[in-house]
């Protein structure tokens, strides 16, 4: 897989790397021996079938779940582990604290904070967490309220929003902390069909902005075709197909991809 | 003053001569609640408000004012023995707490069930005891069980009208020795080995049915 | 009937001031209690776990009653220092009450929705601002009512520390009773007493009402 990647994108650098990645819980084996790279700046899509092992794939990187063996590394940084004295601990909350920061996800279920407003929900971690001065704080939130077009909600309360609202605030919240890699996790697929639009709109800007790694999984396959510069197709916790969107989603090779996709042609 | 195993051994079989009535009272009151209980829940739930209204205003006086009182203003105003004095008191005012426990118990049957009942033309008798009822009921047995549980620890107040229950024939210890230590300890120790493990028992019945564990505790509506 | 008010009241509202106090200091102890024995059930570290696990289950499981007498009779003779028999009542209604309560705030805790911790994870939140930032919060809400229903069994409670001779209200009744002992007055003298505990508790009732209605606003619901 790695050199396969490599030979993909030659000259560029690797932001995050699974190494012999094995996940399970309990008996049930969900990953076995994941091996990726991305890159950085890219853009990559994981689609499969439901239990197949991507939200576990993500979960990991975001420090919520831990791998069972392995290794993962963000910006050549051991992530689960540290190196002391050329061997590999276990990372503490320390450590974790310190690699997490380069990371960011937006949820499924949004999970904006009730019982803050808007500005709140966005200035809260930056304030706290990056220790920024308030007013750069709010500044910083106006922009990227801004930039998914609710800078007029500012002093309302998530519940006062509609479900897409409420995922466009979560991407803008994730977005203040400036992660280098960013996280999407079906992100729309807790919202009305009239606003799935809306939200992938702002990703797409976000992407088309260049800089961030993001590595998003979703159903849309035509957002994935439109977004992505690779395209994973995960099946029983393994990469059984990946490249271009073109490659995976209009020529896709195994029989399982091709029935994959089958549905939601069908369904369009 | 140090703890006196000798003495302790010694009071042992007396202090739990009491379990007895404490057992009994608790049943007693316990059945007494669970029947006092669904009346109040369906005399609530009628349309009259009139009715409605003047049952949800008794019910919170009961709630709120202290069982003790209650037990002395029914002992001084009837003639009925301490006994069945404290079992009628102690069952009426946790018959307020368990009417809750039915009512969130039918509030959980679905609307659709009322109405197939209605499309199936089962009369209303017929209604609650074939179909809202054999529904409503099971998922609150670890919320009755967590009161019973309540009203057995409850039971020492008895001592107030004389009822000689465990902690009334400690505190006759007590007050002949001069030794609390031990009969009190012995008491509580009592409580304890009987009540925990239907406890345990209760928690695991509602962890089996997906409930939140402790929701039906002292403290939290039901 | 009802014809010696004049006297009656006055008499029994005497020991209005120790029911307060009474009340107050359980309660104070109670929620002081109950935030750290929640908090510490929640915890991840076992021992810390284990210890509130041991308190809640000792005092949930063994009787106020059997605690105030404990602490009033037993205790003394144990320890090398005395204790007022006010101490001792409020310490067994604080406890007693607390270690309820704590199974509030636990619940509550472990009702705010775990999606909550994984964005604060997202945002790279430490532990603690988690916890002081995003659960708490939100838990405090849904821990309200559930503590509002506590405080007023905690006022009912306070009618125990008649059994340890404080004058609360209730020890004032009872010793009007003795010198007053005609059907009628007995009647009449424990209606004031139950009247003085529902006017009591009506405050704690509706802010219990008020907390229930609020506690579903601002609270996740995913
Ligand atoms: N916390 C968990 N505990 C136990 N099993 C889990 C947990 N999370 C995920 N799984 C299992 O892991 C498998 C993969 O899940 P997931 O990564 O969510 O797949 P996907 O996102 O592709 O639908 C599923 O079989 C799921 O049941
Ligand atoms: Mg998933």
């Amino acid at each position: 897989m790695t050199e396969l990647a490599e030979n993909l994108e030659p000259a560029r650098e690797v932001i995050v790397r699974y190494n012999n990645v094995k996940k399970a819980f309990g008996n049930n084996i969900v990953l076995n021996d994941l091996n990726l790279d991305v890159y950085k700046g890219e853009k990559v899509a994981l689609i499969g079938p439901s239990g197949s092992g991507k939200t576990t794939i993500i979960r990991m990187l975001m420090t919520l779940e831990q791998p069972s063996s392995g290794t993962i590394e963000i910006d050549g940084e051991q992530l689960w582990h540290k190196e002391v004295n050329g061997q590999l601990k276990d990372a503490d909350e320390k450590h974790l604290r310190k690699v997490r920061g380069k990371i960011g996800m937006v949820f499924q279920q949004y999970n904006l904070f009730p019982h803050m407003s808007i500005m709140r929900n966005c200035t809260e971690a930056p304030i706290h967490v990056l220790g920024l001065p308030k007013d750069e704080a709010k500044e910083r939130a106006l922009q990227m309220l801004q930039k998914v077009g609710l800078s007029d909600k500012v002093d309302m309360y998530p519940s006062q929003l509609s479900g897409g609202q409420q995922q466009r605030v979560a991407i803008a919240r994730s977005l203040v902390m400036q992660p280098k890699v960013m996280l999407f996790d079906e992100v729309t697929a807790a919202l009305d069909p009239e606003l799935v639009g809306e939200v992938l709109e702002v990703i797409k800007d976000i992407a088309s902005e260049g800089e961030t790694t993001m590595m998003l999984i979703t159903h849309e396959m035509d957002f994935a075709r439109d977004v992505a510069d690779r395209v994973l197709f995960l099946d029983n916790g393994l990469i059984a197909e990946h490249g271009t969107p073109y490659d995976v989603i209009e020529n896709p090779q195994s029989d399982r991809l091709k029935s994959f996709l089958g549905r939601f042609n069908s369904a369009h | 003053m140090t703890w006196d195993w000798a003495f302790a051994f010694e009071i042992f079989p007396r202090i739990l001569q009491g379990v007895g009535v404490t057992i009994g009272a608790t049943f007693s009151a316990f059945a007494i609640s669970l029947t006092l209980g669904l009346v109040l829940t369906l005399l609530r739930r009628s349309s009259f408000k009139p009715l409605s209204l003047t049952i949800a205003g008794i019910i919170e006086f009961i709630r709120v004012t202290p069982p003790l009182v209650q037990l002395f203003f029914v002992y001084f105003a009837f003639d009925m023995g301490p006994f069945l004095t404290g079992a009628i008191v102690l069952g009426v005012h946790y018959s307020t707490y368990v009417s809750e426990v039915y009512r969130s118990g039918i509030n959980s049957v679905p609307k659709s069930q009322w109405e197939a009942s209605r499309a199936l033309n089962f009369s209303p008798v017929q209604t609650w005891r074939k179909v809202v009822l054999p529904q409503a009921i099971p998922p609150i047995i670890p919320m009755l069980g967590n009161y019973l549980i309540i009203l057995f620890k409850e039971t020492p107040l008895l001592m107030g009208i004389y009822v000689t229950e465990m902690m009334m024939i400690a505190r006759s210890i007590g007050a002949e020795t001069y030794r609390f230590l031990e009969p009190i300890t012995i008491v509580g120790f009592i409580f304890l080995v009987l009540s925990y493990p239907c406890a345990l028992f209760i928690r695991y019945l509602e962890r089996k049915s997906g409930q939140i564990p402790g929701s039906a505790e002292k403290g939290v509506k039901a | 009937m009802f014809t010696n008010i004049d006297t009656f009241l006055p008499y029994i509202l005497g020991g209005l001031t120790t029911t307060v106090q009474a009340f107050l200091f359980g309660a104070v102890l109670a929620y002081s209690i109950a935030i750290v024995a929640g908090l510490a059930r929640t915890s991840r570290l076992a021992i810390v776990r284990g210890v509130a696990t041991v308190f809640v289950e000792l005092f949930r499981g063994t009787s106020l009653l059997v605690q105030m007498f404990f602490f009033a009779f037993a205790f003394p003779a144990l320890m090398p220092f005395t204790m007022s028999t006010f101490i001792a009542g409020g310490l067994a209604l604080g406890l007693n009450y607390g270690a309820y309560a704590s199974e509030v705030v636990r619940g509550a805790v472990l009702a705010v929705p775990k999606g909550q911790k994984e964005a604060a994870i997202s945002l790279n939140m430490s532990k603690f601002q988690t916890m002081r930032r995003v659960v708490l919060p939100q838990a405090f809400r849904l821990m309200l009512p559930g503590l509002g229903n506590n405080a007023i069994e905690l006022l009912k409670g306070t009618s125990l520390v008649y059994f340890i001779s404080l004058a609360d209200m209730t020890f004032n009744a009872n010793i009007l009773r003795s010198s007053n002992t005609s059907l009628v007055s007995q009647v009449e003298i424990y209606t004031y007493l139950l009247l003085v505990y529902f006017v009591l508790a009506l405050p704690l009732v509706f802010l219990t009402r008020w907390l229930e209605k609020r506690a579903s606003k601002g609270v996740s619901t995913a």
